[in-house]
C-alpha cells in the first residue's frame, strides 16, 4: 500500500518535469499536456472543425494510448470490454469537451497552468472540486451507467490501431490533412514529433500503471478518505512548478509567472473558468475519469473508454464549429449557453441513472 | 456470507458496492471484479477498514474473500 503511493508519487514527479519540459521543446505554455486541447488540434487536422489556429495530429495523444495498451499488455491487463452506456458515454464526453473548452484547459492542463502561476486556474479548480462533490452526491444514491461485458478482442484493438494509423498520417502529411501554419496560433507550436510522441509514452505507461486520474484524486478522497490518486495529482503540480522554476533560471526565459492577466492561452472570466470546469468535474466522475484515464483505459481495450473519447472530439469540433470555445479574449455568448445547457444534460443523465441502492 | 457481483463496473462503484456492503456487519464477504483496478481499489479499501483480502483468479474474473 505505502510502496503504490511512493511509486504514484514518483509518476507524477517524472509526469511534472516531463510537461514542463515539452513546453521548452516547443509545446504552448502551460500545455506540455492538455488531453482537450490535443483532442481538439486532432480533430481539426482531421477537418471535423476548420478553426486554422488549432489544427495538428498531437503525437503525445497517439503516444499516451500506444504507452497504455503496451504496458496493459506486458501486464497482462488488455481486456476488450465494452456495453456500458455507450451513447450516454459520448454525450458526457461531447459536454465535458465542451466545459474544458470554456476553462481552455482539461484537468491536466488546469494543474500545469496552475504550476505555471495562472491564477485563473484556481477558479477553474474551485469549479472542478464541486462538479466532483455534486458527481459525488449522485454515485452515492446509487448512480451507475451498468456494467460492461467482455468484447472480442479485435474490438479493443480498433482504437489503439487507429492511433498508428494516425501517426501515419502525421508523418505523411497528405493535402487533405489539416495543419496550422506556422505562427498561425497554437496548433504551430509543438515539440519535434519523436520527442512528443516518446512524451506521451512514457506518461501513458506510467498512467497505466498508476492508475493515475484528475478526477480520481478529489473524488476518492471525499468518498473514501483514500489519498491515492490525489497523491499523483500534486505530485505533478509540484513537480512541474519546480520544473518551471528550473527551466525559467536556466534560459533566461519565465516559465512560471504568477497573476492573473496576459497569462497564455486562458481568459480572466473568473466565474465561467469555474462553471466549465465545474462541467467537466461533474461529467468526468459520472464516466468514471478524466480524459486523460479515458485515454489510457482505451488503450486497455475499454471501449467504452474508446467511444468517450469520440465524444470528446466530437465535442471540440462542435465547440469550434458552433463558436463555442473561449480564446485569450473571453467565453463567447454561445459557449456560456453551452455549458448551461451541458450542466442541465448532464444533471438529467445522472438523476435518471441514479437509485437508491438496498443497503 | 454476503456476495457482491461488482463486475464492469466503472471506478469507483465496486469500491461503493463494497462500502455499502459492510454496513451489514457481516463476517465473511465475496467481491466479483473483471479487473486489476477495481481488485487493487476494492482490496485497499477492505484493508484500510480491517479486513483481510484473499485473491482468487476465476477465469476472467478476480474473486476476493474478505474476512475480519
Amino acid at each position: 500500500m505505502k510502496q503504490e503511493k511512493t511509486f504514484i508519487a514518483a509518476a507524477g514527479i517524472i509526469i511534472g518535469v516531463i510537461s514542463a519540459a515539452l513546453v521548452f521543446f516547443g509545446n504552448p505554455v502551460n500545455m506540455g499536456f492538455c488531453i482537450a486541447c490535443f483532442l481538439r488540434d486532432t480533430s481539426g487536422a482531421l477537418g471535423l472543425h476548420s478553426a486554422a489556429a488549432v489544427q495538428y495530429i498531437r503525437p503525445e495523444i497517439i503516444g499516451l494510448v500506444l504507452g497504455a495498451c503496451i504496458a496493459a499488455l506486458a501486464g497482462k491487463e488488455f481486456k476488450a470490454r465494452g456495453g456500458s452506456a455507450p451513447v450516454t458515454r459520448f454525450t458526457l464526453g461531447v459536454f465535458v469537451m465542451i466545459g474544458c473548452l470554456m476553462f481552455l484547459g482539461c484537468p491536466f492542463r488546469m494543474i500545469l497552468r496552475i504550476a505555471g502561476g495562472d491564477g485563473n486556474a484556481l477558479f477553474g479548480l474551485f469549479g472542478f472540486a464541486l462538479g466532483i462533490l455534486i458527481g459525488v452526491f449522485f454515485l452515492k444514491r446509487g448512480y451507475t451507467l451498468k456494467r460492461s461485458y467482455k468484447m472480442p478482442w479485435a474490438e479493443g484493438a480498433i482504437f489503439p490501431a487507429v492511433q498508428i494509423a494516425f501517426l501515419i498520417l502525421l508523418a505523411a502529411a497528405p493535402a487533405f490533412i489539416h495543419f496550422t501554419e506556422p505562427e498561425g496560433g497554437p496548433g504551430a507550436k509543438h515539440a519535434a514529433i519523436l520527442i512528443s510522441l516518446a512524451a506521451g509514452l512514457i506518461v501513458g505507461v506510467l498512467a497505466q500503471k498508476t492508475r493515475l486520474c484528475m478526477v480520481g484524486g478529489i473524488r476518492d478522497l471525499v468518498l473514501f478518505r483514500e489519498y491515492k490518486l490525489i497523491i499523483g495529482f500534486a505530485a505533478i503540480i509540484l513537480s512541474a512548478l519546480a520544473a518551471n522554476v528550473i527551466l525559467g533560471t536556466v534560459t533566461g526565459t519565465a516559465y512560471f509567472n504568477p497573476g492573473f492577466a496576459g497569462q497564455p492561452i486562458a481568459h480572466t472570466d473568473g466565474l465561467w473558468n469555474a462553471l466549465g470546469m465545474m462541467l467537466a468535474g461533474f461529467g468526468c466522475v459520472l464516466l468514471g475519469g478524466c480524459p486523460l484515464r479515458q485515454l489510457v483505459l482505451s488503450g486497455e481495450g475499454n471501449t467504452d473508454s474508446a467511444v468517450t473519447v469520440f465524444g470528446l472530439m466530437a465535442g471540440a469540433a462542435f465547440a469550434h464549429n458552433f463558436g463555442l470555445a473561449s480564446s485569450g479574449e473571453g467565453p463567447t455568448a454561445n459557449g456560456k449557453i453551452a455549458v448551461v445547457i451541458g450542466l442541465v444534460v448532464v444533471a438529467v443523465i445522472a438523476v435518471l441513472n441514479s437509485r437508491k441502492q438496498e443497503a | 456470507m454476503k456476495t457482491v457481483d461488482a463486475r464492469g463496473l466503472s471506478c469507483p462503484e465496486p469500491v461503493i458496492l463494497t462500502k455499502n456492503a459492510f454496513v451489514s456487519k457481516e463476517k465473511e464477504y465475496q467481491v466479483l471484479v473483471d479487473n486489476v483496478t477495481a481488485k487493487e481499489n476494492v482490496s485497499r479499501f477492505a484493508v484500510h477498514q480491517g479486513y483481510q483480502v484473499t485473491v482468487k483468479e476465476q477465469g476472467e474474473d478476480f474473486v476476493l474473500h474478505i474476512r475480519k
